[in-house]
């Protein structure tokens, strides 16, 4: 069981308009079979708590650790799914897929099978030799979503994976990324503007302010493990418990649902 | 894990295989071709009528069959002490050595210079001096340095596609989307890798696009290296004809220059399409 920890975190930036304070002693834990999902408006620094956990960038103070070792740069262990899927448009479908396989050296053949397995997976079953231009922004994230799990990770790390996309395509994604935590029991990490979408895919659920960003808030919603004991996702997004929860929230950290609903696009 | 259901697009999409791109096509081809191929008949009828009813000395217009006679009879018996595939060889031999060298030294220096800034302005200077001036002016310096050889004759091409061929590169580096570097260490890309994979893929329309840019000016150049006691080459033959006044010989080598011109473009094309078709 691996843990990606988040100690006393700060992070600023100096601009030339004064210092922009992204984090300031923010403290996360992340387990494997955990779903963190970091819920805030734009600017409250989401995407910098990610890249720490990534090793994208160091903290100014704090630290951050996987299994007690402080995080010193990226690394296989920890899959990245991005917000503009990053995917290599010069390859396949496929060999983004195994893009990983690839730099392992791993053999053509077992790559191309691990390939198929992961894209059936995410349902792109028959998309192999598709072009990246060809695909739509859905199934661009879900093969970004195959590509970070090749590794076989320990954590999942999404900085919006879904804030792109159509609802109906974004409801279908949710379930597919519960379907795999699941399945695999990975730790995962989600960022999102969405309450809905937070509500629905967290086991733990962590709402930021910006500026400082600071963990105002945090709940352990029950739903994603009633959607793992095989309830639908129609029927958990329309129990009263989770519309209570919604608005809950809703009315307790956001002015206007139109403000969450603006900075999501 | 249950299958994921697809929507009706992606079915449709699945079903038809791989999805055609829907290419725009102009009304008629033909005719946005059409003017084309009248300013080039009517060149040449021109040509035709202007020697043929002497208008202008033969020795100064040979007459269209005439240049292909000469062309057919340069190509067998050859033209000063050696044939038009010797002359054409020569040429290509030295392009080629000077574009193998480009690409084996710009290609890595552009790397170089797209990801440290450091090294991009210690080598920029250097570049922005000599790129602008002419090859020609700085020919007779090569000559005094490195002789009248075929040292000298590669270097000068060299240099010429070395400048553009460089900041091409340079700048499609620079280019590579950050997140796709952020991906691919993630995946666990070590420096070399990301170079190999991501960093070269991602610059490689740029880096075709300055080797056609480097490749026509390379070409261009042959002429004026071979203007140094060459023995063997394309700008040679056509140089030496020109001093004794063989034109149907100049005029012929001016259109294999031009045919090996136009084919090194359209093989860039071609790879252009091939392997940075994504960039389009
Ligand atoms: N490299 C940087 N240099 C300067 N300021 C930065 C930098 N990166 C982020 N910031 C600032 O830090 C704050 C937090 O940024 P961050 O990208 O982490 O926010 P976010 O919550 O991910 O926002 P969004 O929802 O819009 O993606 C923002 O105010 C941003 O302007
Ligand atoms: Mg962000």
């Amino acid at each position: 069981m691996a843990r990606l920890s988040v100690d006393n975190v700060s992070v600023h930036y100096p601009t030339p308009r004064g210092v922009v304070h992204a984090l300031d002693k923010v403290s996360l834990e992340i387990a494997s079979g955990d779903v963190v999902v970091a819920l805030g408006a734009s600017g409250c620094g989401k995407s910098t708590l990610l890249g720490l956990m990534a090793g994208f960038q160091r903290p100014d103070a704090g630290r951050v650790t996987l299994d007690g070792a402080t995080i010193t740069g990226p690394g296989a262990d920890r899959g990245v799914v991005f917000q503009d899927d990053a995917l290599m448009p010069w390859l396949s479908a496929a060999d983004n897929v195994a893009f990983g396989l690839t730099l392992q050296k791993v053999g053509r053949s077992e790559r191309r099978e691990r390939a198929e397995a992961l894209m059936r997976q995410v349902g792109l079953a028959g998309f192999e030799d598709h072009r990246i231009g060809e695909l739509s922004g859905g199934m661009r994230q879900r093969l970004g979503l195959a590509r970070a799990l090749a590794n076989r990770p320990d954590f999942l790390l999404m900085d919006e994976p879904l804030g792109a996309l159509d609802a109906l395509t974004r409801e279908r994604i949710q379930s597919l990324i519960l379907d795999i935590w699941r399945g695999t029991g990975t730790g995962i990490f989600l960022i999102t503007h969405s309450i809905e979408e937070a509500l629905f895919l967290a086991t733990e659920l962590v709402i930021l302010s910006p500026r400082p960003g600071r963990i105002v808030r945090r709940l352990q919603p029950g739903f994603a493990r009633r959607y793992a004991a095989g309830e639908s996702a129609r029927s958990i997004k329309a129990d009263p418990d989770f519309v209570r929860a919604r608005e809950d929230i809703l009315n307790a950290h956001f002015a206007y649902d139109e403000e969450i609903e603006h900075a999501a696009h | 894990m249950p299958p994921i259901e697809l929507s009706v697009a992606e079915e449709v999409a699945l079903q038809s295989g791989r999805p055609e791109p829907v290419r725009y096509r102009a009304p008629s081809a033909w005719r946005a071709r059409l003017p084309k191929l009248v300013t080039v008949l009517g060149l040449l009828t021109l040509w035709e009528l202007v020697s043929g009813f002497g208008v202008v000395s033969s020795l100064f217009l040979p007459a269209p069959q005439q240049v292909l006679t000469k062309l057919v009879e340069i190509a067998t018996t050859g033209f000063m002490d050696a044939t038009l595939w010797q002359h054409t060889e020569a040429s290509l031999l030295r392009v080629s050595l000077a574009v193998l060298a480009a690409l084996l030294t710009a290609v890595p220096l552009g790397v170089l210079i797209g990801l440290n800034r450091t090294v991009s302005s210690a080598v920029d200077p250097l570049i922005e001096f000599y790129r602008p001036v002419p090859p020609l002016a700085y020919l007779p310096l090569i000559v005094i340095w490195f002789g009248i050889g075929e040292v000298s004759k590669v270097l000068l091409i060299y240099l010429a596609i070395f400048a553009p061929l460089v900041l091409a590169t340079g700048s499609g580096v620079r280019r590579v989307e950050q997140s796709r570097v952020l991906a691919a260490r993630s995946l666990g890309a070590c420096r070399w890798q990301l170079v190999r994979h991501v960093i070269l893929p991602s610059a490689l329309p740029d880096i075709l696009t300055g080797l056609r840019i480097a490749l026509g000016v390379g070409w261009s150049t042959l002429v004026a290296a071979e203007l140094i006691a060459a023995q063997r080459g394309l700008g040679f033959m056509v140089q030496s004809a020109s001093q004794f006044l063989v034109t149907d010989v100049v005029i012929a080598g001016i259109l294999v220059i031009a045919v090996i011109a136009l084919v090194l473009e359209l093989s860039i094309r071609y790879l252009e399409r091939r392997y940075a078709g994504w960039a389009h």
